[in-house]
Protein backbone atom coordinates (compact mmCIF):
# COMPACT_ATOMS: atom_id res chain seq x y z
CA UNK A 1 0.00 0.00 0.00
CA UNK A 2 2.82 2.38 0.92
CA UNK A 3 4.08 2.27 -2.61
CA UNK A 4 1.05 4.34 -3.64
CA UNK A 5 1.76 7.33 -1.49
CA UNK A 6 3.76 9.21 -4.16
CA UNK A 7 0.67 8.89 -6.32
CA UNK A 8 -1.40 10.34 -3.46
CA UNK A 9 0.94 13.32 -3.13
CA UNK A 10 0.82 13.82 -6.88
CA UNK A 11 -3.00 13.80 -6.90
CA UNK A 12 -3.15 16.38 -4.09
CA UNK A 13 -0.78 18.56 -6.11
CA UNK A 14 -2.95 18.15 -9.19
CA UNK A 15 -6.03 19.29 -7.25
CA UNK A 16 -4.20 22.37 -5.95
CA UNK A 17 -2.90 23.32 -9.38
CA UNK A 18 -6.29 22.72 -10.97
CA UNK A 19 -8.03 24.99 -8.48
CA UNK A 20 -5.24 27.53 -8.96
CA UNK A 21 -6.07 27.75 -12.66
CA UNK A 22 -9.40 29.34 -11.81
CA UNK A 23 -8.15 31.86 -9.26
CA UNK A 24 -7.57 35.38 -10.48
CA UNK A 25 -4.80 37.06 -8.46
CA UNK A 26 -6.15 40.41 -9.57
CA UNK A 27 -9.36 39.85 -7.66
CA UNK A 28 -8.31 40.96 -4.23
CA UNK A 29 -11.22 40.66 -1.81
CA UNK A 30 -12.20 44.12 -0.60
CA UNK A 31 -12.03 44.72 3.14
CA UNK A 32 -14.84 47.25 2.66
CA UNK A 33 -17.55 44.65 2.14
CA UNK A 34 -19.90 44.76 5.11
CA UNK A 35 -18.60 48.17 6.11
CA UNK A 36 -20.23 51.56 5.60
CA UNK A 37 -19.38 53.18 2.29
CA UNK A 38 -16.74 55.89 2.74
CA UNK A 39 -18.10 59.40 3.06
CA UNK A 40 -17.90 61.57 -0.02
CA UNK A 41 -19.30 64.75 -1.45
CA UNK A 42 -18.64 65.09 -5.14
CA UNK A 43 -19.78 67.41 -7.86
CA UNK A 44 -21.60 66.13 -10.91
CA UNK A 45 -19.58 65.72 -14.07
CA UNK A 46 -22.02 67.84 -16.05
CA UNK A 47 -22.57 70.44 -13.33
CA UNK A 48 -19.73 71.49 -11.00
CA UNK A 49 -22.23 73.46 -8.92
CA UNK A 50 -24.24 70.44 -7.80
CA UNK A 51 -22.87 68.05 -5.19
CA UNK A 52 -23.99 64.58 -4.26
CA UNK A 53 -23.04 63.22 -0.84
CA UNK A 54 -23.16 59.80 0.74
CA UNK A 55 -25.88 60.81 3.21
CA UNK A 56 -28.29 61.64 0.40
CA UNK A 57 -28.25 58.00 -0.68
CA UNK A 58 -29.30 56.50 2.65
CA UNK A 59 -32.54 54.56 2.45
CA UNK A 60 -31.95 53.52 -1.15
CA UNK A 61 -30.16 50.63 -2.75
CA UNK A 62 -27.68 51.90 -5.30
CA UNK A 63 -24.74 50.90 -7.42
CA UNK A 64 -21.55 52.90 -7.72
CA UNK A 65 -19.83 52.19 -11.02
CA UNK A 66 -16.24 53.43 -11.23
CA UNK A 67 -15.31 54.33 -14.80
CA UNK A 68 -13.26 56.77 -16.83
CA UNK A 69 -13.11 57.96 -20.40
CA UNK A 70 -9.55 56.59 -20.66
CA UNK A 71 -10.61 53.15 -19.46
CA UNK A 72 -10.64 50.61 -22.25
CA UNK A 73 -12.57 47.80 -20.60
CA UNK A 74 -15.25 50.30 -19.57
CA UNK A 75 -16.25 50.38 -23.23
CA UNK A 76 -17.02 46.69 -23.01
CA UNK A 77 -19.05 47.07 -19.87
CA UNK A 78 -20.84 50.29 -20.68
CA UNK A 79 -23.39 49.10 -23.24
CA UNK A 80 -24.39 46.32 -20.85
CA UNK A 81 -24.96 48.85 -18.07
CA UNK A 82 -26.97 51.10 -20.39
CA UNK A 83 -29.14 48.15 -21.34
CA UNK A 84 -29.44 46.98 -17.73
CA UNK A 85 -30.45 50.42 -16.45
CA UNK A 86 -33.09 50.64 -19.15
CA UNK A 87 -34.84 47.46 -18.03
CA UNK A 88 -34.18 47.26 -14.32
CA UNK A 89 -35.29 49.92 -11.86
CA UNK A 90 -31.90 50.51 -10.30
CA UNK A 91 -30.02 53.63 -9.34
CA UNK A 92 -26.56 53.51 -10.85
CA UNK A 93 -24.20 56.34 -10.04
CA UNK A 94 -21.00 56.76 -11.97
CA UNK A 95 -17.71 57.64 -10.32
CA UNK A 96 -15.63 59.32 -12.97
CA UNK A 97 -12.18 58.34 -11.74
CA UNK A 98 -9.16 60.53 -12.54
CA UNK A 99 -10.68 62.04 -15.63
CA UNK A 100 -11.39 65.37 -17.30
CA UNK A 101 -14.94 66.71 -17.45
CA UNK A 102 -15.08 67.43 -21.21
CA UNK A 103 -13.69 63.99 -22.11
CA UNK A 104 -16.08 62.29 -19.71
CA UNK A 105 -19.09 64.17 -21.07
CA UNK A 106 -18.34 63.44 -24.70
CA UNK A 107 -17.70 59.79 -23.76
CA UNK A 108 -21.14 59.58 -22.14
CA UNK A 109 -22.71 61.28 -25.14
CA UNK A 110 -21.10 58.74 -27.43
CA UNK A 111 -21.68 55.51 -25.48
CA UNK A 112 -24.87 56.36 -23.59
CA UNK A 113 -25.53 57.35 -20.03
CA UNK A 114 -26.86 54.72 -17.63
CA UNK A 115 -26.25 56.89 -14.57
CA UNK A 116 -28.68 58.72 -12.38
CA UNK A 117 -25.72 61.03 -11.91
CA UNK A 118 -22.08 60.85 -12.88
CA UNK A 119 -19.87 62.09 -10.05
CA UNK A 120 -16.53 63.70 -10.73
CA UNK A 121 -13.47 62.38 -8.88
CA UNK A 122 -10.74 64.15 -10.81
CA UNK A 123 -7.89 63.56 -8.38
CA UNK A 124 -8.97 60.04 -7.49
CA UNK A 125 -9.24 60.74 -3.74
CA UNK A 126 -12.66 59.13 -3.38
CA UNK A 127 -11.39 56.27 -5.51
CA UNK A 128 -8.64 55.67 -2.95
CA UNK A 129 -11.19 55.72 -0.12
CA UNK A 130 -13.15 53.04 -1.94
CA UNK A 131 -9.97 51.02 -2.48
CA UNK A 132 -10.23 51.27 -6.25
CA UNK A 133 -7.20 49.82 -8.01
CA UNK A 134 -8.47 48.85 -11.42
CA UNK A 135 -11.21 50.54 -13.40
CA UNK A 136 -13.99 49.51 -13.93
CA UNK A 137 -15.09 48.46 -10.48
CA UNK A 138 -18.58 48.53 -9.03
CA UNK A 139 -19.98 48.63 -5.53
CA UNK A 140 -23.47 47.70 -4.41
CA UNK A 141 -24.58 49.75 -1.41
CA UNK A 142 -27.64 48.92 0.67
CA UNK A 143 -30.26 51.11 2.34
CA UNK A 144 -28.13 51.57 5.43
CA UNK A 145 -25.20 52.79 3.36
CA UNK A 146 -23.24 49.56 3.75
CA UNK A 147 -21.19 48.11 0.89
CA UNK A 148 -22.55 44.64 0.16
CA UNK A 149 -20.78 43.61 -3.02
CA UNK A 150 -17.83 44.62 -5.13
CA UNK A 151 -17.41 43.76 -8.77
CA UNK A 152 -13.76 43.90 -9.77
CA UNK A 153 -13.34 44.47 -13.47
CA UNK A 154 -16.18 44.89 -15.94
CA UNK A 155 -19.64 43.45 -15.32
CA UNK A 156 -20.39 40.69 -17.77
CA UNK A 157 -23.92 39.86 -18.86
CA UNK A 158 -23.71 36.78 -16.67
CA UNK A 159 -22.62 38.79 -13.61
CA UNK A 160 -25.36 41.37 -14.19
CA UNK A 161 -28.14 38.81 -14.50
CA UNK A 162 -26.98 36.18 -12.03
CA UNK A 163 -25.20 38.22 -9.39
CA UNK A 164 -26.29 41.83 -9.45
CA UNK A 165 -29.98 41.35 -10.21
CA UNK A 166 -30.71 38.80 -7.44
CA UNK A 167 -28.66 40.85 -4.98
CA UNK A 168 -30.57 44.04 -5.82
CA UNK A 169 -33.87 42.24 -5.31
CA UNK A 170 -32.69 40.87 -1.98
CA UNK A 171 -31.44 44.26 -0.79
CA UNK A 172 -34.61 46.04 -1.91
CA UNK A 173 -36.59 43.64 0.27
CA UNK A 174 -34.54 44.54 3.33
CA UNK A 175 -35.92 47.28 5.51
CA UNK B 1 34.74 30.24 -31.80
CA UNK B 2 34.56 29.14 -28.22
CA UNK B 3 35.72 32.52 -27.04
CA UNK B 4 33.02 34.22 -29.11
CA UNK B 5 30.37 31.94 -27.68
CA UNK B 6 31.42 32.56 -24.09
CA UNK B 7 31.59 36.29 -24.78
CA UNK B 8 28.06 36.22 -26.09
CA UNK B 9 26.92 34.24 -23.08
CA UNK B 10 28.49 36.75 -20.74
CA UNK B 11 26.81 39.62 -22.56
CA UNK B 12 23.47 37.85 -22.26
CA UNK B 13 23.94 37.23 -18.57
CA UNK B 14 24.85 40.84 -17.95
CA UNK B 15 21.81 42.00 -19.87
CA UNK B 16 19.61 39.78 -17.72
CA UNK B 17 20.82 41.32 -14.45
CA UNK B 18 17.77 43.10 -13.05
CA UNK B 19 18.08 46.75 -12.19
CA UNK B 20 17.70 46.58 -8.45
CA UNK B 21 17.63 50.23 -7.57
CA UNK B 22 15.10 51.53 -10.06
CA UNK B 23 13.57 53.98 -7.64
CA UNK B 24 11.23 56.75 -8.69
CA UNK B 25 12.68 60.20 -9.04
CA UNK B 26 11.89 62.09 -5.84
CA UNK B 27 9.16 64.68 -5.96
CA UNK B 28 10.82 68.05 -6.31
CA UNK B 29 10.60 70.56 -3.52
CA UNK B 30 9.86 68.03 -0.81
CA UNK B 31 11.69 67.60 2.47
CA UNK B 32 14.31 64.87 1.82
CA UNK B 33 13.93 63.40 5.32
CA UNK B 34 10.17 63.03 4.91
CA UNK B 35 10.73 61.82 1.38
CA UNK B 36 13.02 59.09 2.68
CA UNK B 37 10.56 58.07 5.38
CA UNK B 38 7.79 57.90 2.78
CA UNK B 39 9.87 55.69 0.46
CA UNK B 40 10.72 53.39 3.35
CA UNK B 41 7.06 52.90 4.17
CA UNK B 42 6.10 52.65 0.51
CA UNK B 43 8.63 49.85 0.05
CA UNK B 44 6.69 47.51 2.36
CA UNK B 45 3.37 48.17 0.66
CA UNK B 46 2.23 46.27 -2.40
CA UNK B 47 1.00 48.08 -5.48
CA UNK B 48 -2.31 46.45 -6.37
CA UNK B 49 -2.10 47.36 -10.02
CA UNK B 50 1.20 45.58 -10.68
CA UNK B 51 1.13 43.10 -7.87
CA UNK B 52 4.76 42.11 -7.73
CA UNK B 53 6.00 45.63 -7.15
CA UNK B 54 5.97 47.82 -4.11
CA UNK B 55 4.33 51.20 -4.07
CA UNK B 56 7.87 52.63 -3.90
CA UNK B 57 8.97 50.86 -7.10
CA UNK B 58 5.85 50.99 -9.21
CA UNK B 59 5.27 53.48 -11.98
CA UNK B 60 1.52 52.86 -11.94
CA UNK B 61 -0.55 55.98 -11.52
CA UNK B 62 -2.23 54.59 -8.42
CA UNK B 63 1.16 54.00 -6.79
CA UNK B 64 2.09 57.59 -7.55
CA UNK B 65 -1.13 58.81 -5.97
CA UNK B 66 -0.56 56.64 -2.94
CA UNK B 67 2.99 57.94 -2.51
CA UNK B 68 1.57 61.46 -2.52
CA UNK B 69 -1.10 60.36 -0.07
CA UNK B 70 1.51 58.86 2.29
CA UNK B 71 3.54 62.05 2.12
CA UNK B 72 0.47 64.18 2.81
CA UNK B 73 -0.46 62.03 5.81
CA UNK B 74 3.09 62.24 7.15
CA UNK B 75 2.95 66.01 6.91
CA UNK B 76 -0.27 65.84 8.92
CA UNK B 77 1.75 64.13 11.65
CA UNK B 78 0.37 60.62 11.13
CA UNK B 79 2.56 57.75 12.32
CA UNK B 80 3.75 54.98 10.01
CA UNK B 81 1.37 52.58 11.76
CA UNK B 82 -1.60 54.88 11.17
CA UNK B 83 -0.75 55.14 7.48
CA UNK B 84 -0.36 51.37 7.24
CA UNK B 85 -3.78 50.92 8.85
CA UNK B 86 -5.22 53.44 6.41
CA UNK B 87 -3.95 51.36 3.47
CA UNK B 88 -5.14 48.06 4.97
CA UNK B 89 -8.61 49.53 5.58
CA UNK B 90 -8.91 50.27 1.87
CA UNK B 91 -6.99 47.53 0.10
CA UNK B 92 -6.92 44.73 2.66
CA UNK B 93 -4.03 42.75 4.14
CA UNK B 94 -2.90 42.00 0.59
CA UNK B 95 -1.34 45.46 0.49
CA UNK B 96 1.18 44.39 3.13
CA UNK B 97 4.20 42.48 1.90
CA UNK B 98 4.46 40.96 5.38
CA UNK B 99 1.05 39.44 6.06
CA UNK B 100 -0.21 39.64 9.67
CA UNK B 101 -0.71 36.47 11.69
CA UNK B 102 -4.45 35.78 11.61
CA UNK B 103 -6.79 32.81 11.49
CA UNK B 104 -6.75 32.98 7.69
CA UNK B 105 -2.96 33.21 7.44
CA UNK B 106 -1.97 30.67 10.10
CA UNK B 107 -1.35 28.01 7.46
CA UNK B 108 0.86 30.40 5.49
CA UNK B 109 3.00 31.15 8.53
CA UNK B 110 3.06 27.60 9.86
CA UNK B 111 3.68 25.85 6.54
CA UNK B 112 7.52 26.03 6.59
CA UNK B 113 7.71 24.57 10.13
CA UNK B 114 5.09 21.95 9.27
CA UNK B 115 7.03 20.90 6.19
CA UNK B 116 10.27 20.58 8.19
CA UNK B 117 8.52 18.43 10.81
CA UNK B 118 6.84 16.31 8.16
CA UNK B 119 10.04 15.87 6.16
CA UNK B 120 11.98 15.04 9.36
CA UNK B 121 9.40 12.42 10.31
CA UNK B 122 9.68 10.82 6.89
CA UNK B 123 13.48 10.69 7.12
CA UNK B 124 13.38 9.16 10.63
CA UNK B 125 10.86 6.59 9.50
CA UNK B 126 12.91 5.64 6.46
CA UNK B 127 16.06 5.35 8.58
CA UNK B 128 14.34 3.13 11.17
CA UNK B 129 12.93 0.90 8.53
CA UNK B 130 16.37 0.40 7.05
CA UNK B 131 17.73 -0.62 10.48
CA UNK B 132 15.00 -3.16 10.92
CA UNK B 133 15.80 -4.94 7.66
CA UNK B 134 16.45 -8.66 8.46
CA UNK B 135 20.17 -9.38 8.54
CA UNK B 136 21.13 -12.57 6.74
CA UNK B 137 22.77 -14.75 9.36
CA UNK B 138 21.89 -18.23 8.23
CA UNK B 139 24.39 -20.84 9.31
CA UNK B 140 26.93 -21.94 6.72
CA UNK B 141 26.81 -25.47 5.53
CA UNK B 142 29.93 -27.59 6.25
CA UNK B 143 31.38 -27.05 2.81
CA UNK B 144 31.09 -23.26 3.08
CA UNK B 145 32.48 -23.36 6.61
CA UNK B 146 35.52 -25.31 5.46
CA UNK B 147 36.08 -22.84 2.63
CA UNK B 148 35.78 -19.87 4.95
CA UNK B 149 38.24 -21.38 7.44
CA UNK B 150 40.69 -22.10 4.69
CA UNK B 151 40.54 -18.53 3.40
CA UNK B 152 40.84 -17.05 6.87
CA UNK B 153 43.79 -19.24 7.77
CA UNK B 154 45.62 -18.72 4.57
CA UNK B 155 45.21 -15.02 5.08
CA UNK B 156 46.66 -15.20 8.60
CA UNK B 157 49.57 -17.31 7.51
CA UNK B 158 50.26 -14.98 4.64
CA UNK B 159 50.38 -12.04 7.03
CA UNK B 160 52.96 -13.57 9.31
Amino acid sequence: MTRFWPLGVFLVLVVFLYVGLYLDPHEVPSPLIGKPAPAFALTKVDDPAQTVAREQMLGRVWVLNVWASWCVSCREEHPLLVEFARHVPVEIYGLDYKDQRPEALSWLAQFGNPYKAALFDGDGKVGIDFGVYGVPESFVIDKKGVIRYKQIGPFTEDALMNKLLPLLQKLQAES
Amino acid sequence: MKRLASGLLLALMLAAVPVVHAKEAPLVGEDPVLQQRMMKLASILRCLVCQNQTIADSHAELAEDLRKQILAMMKDGKSDQEIEDYMVARYGDFVLYRPPLKATTVLLWAAPALLVVLGGALVVRAARRRNELPVQDEALDPEQQRLADEILHSDQEGAV
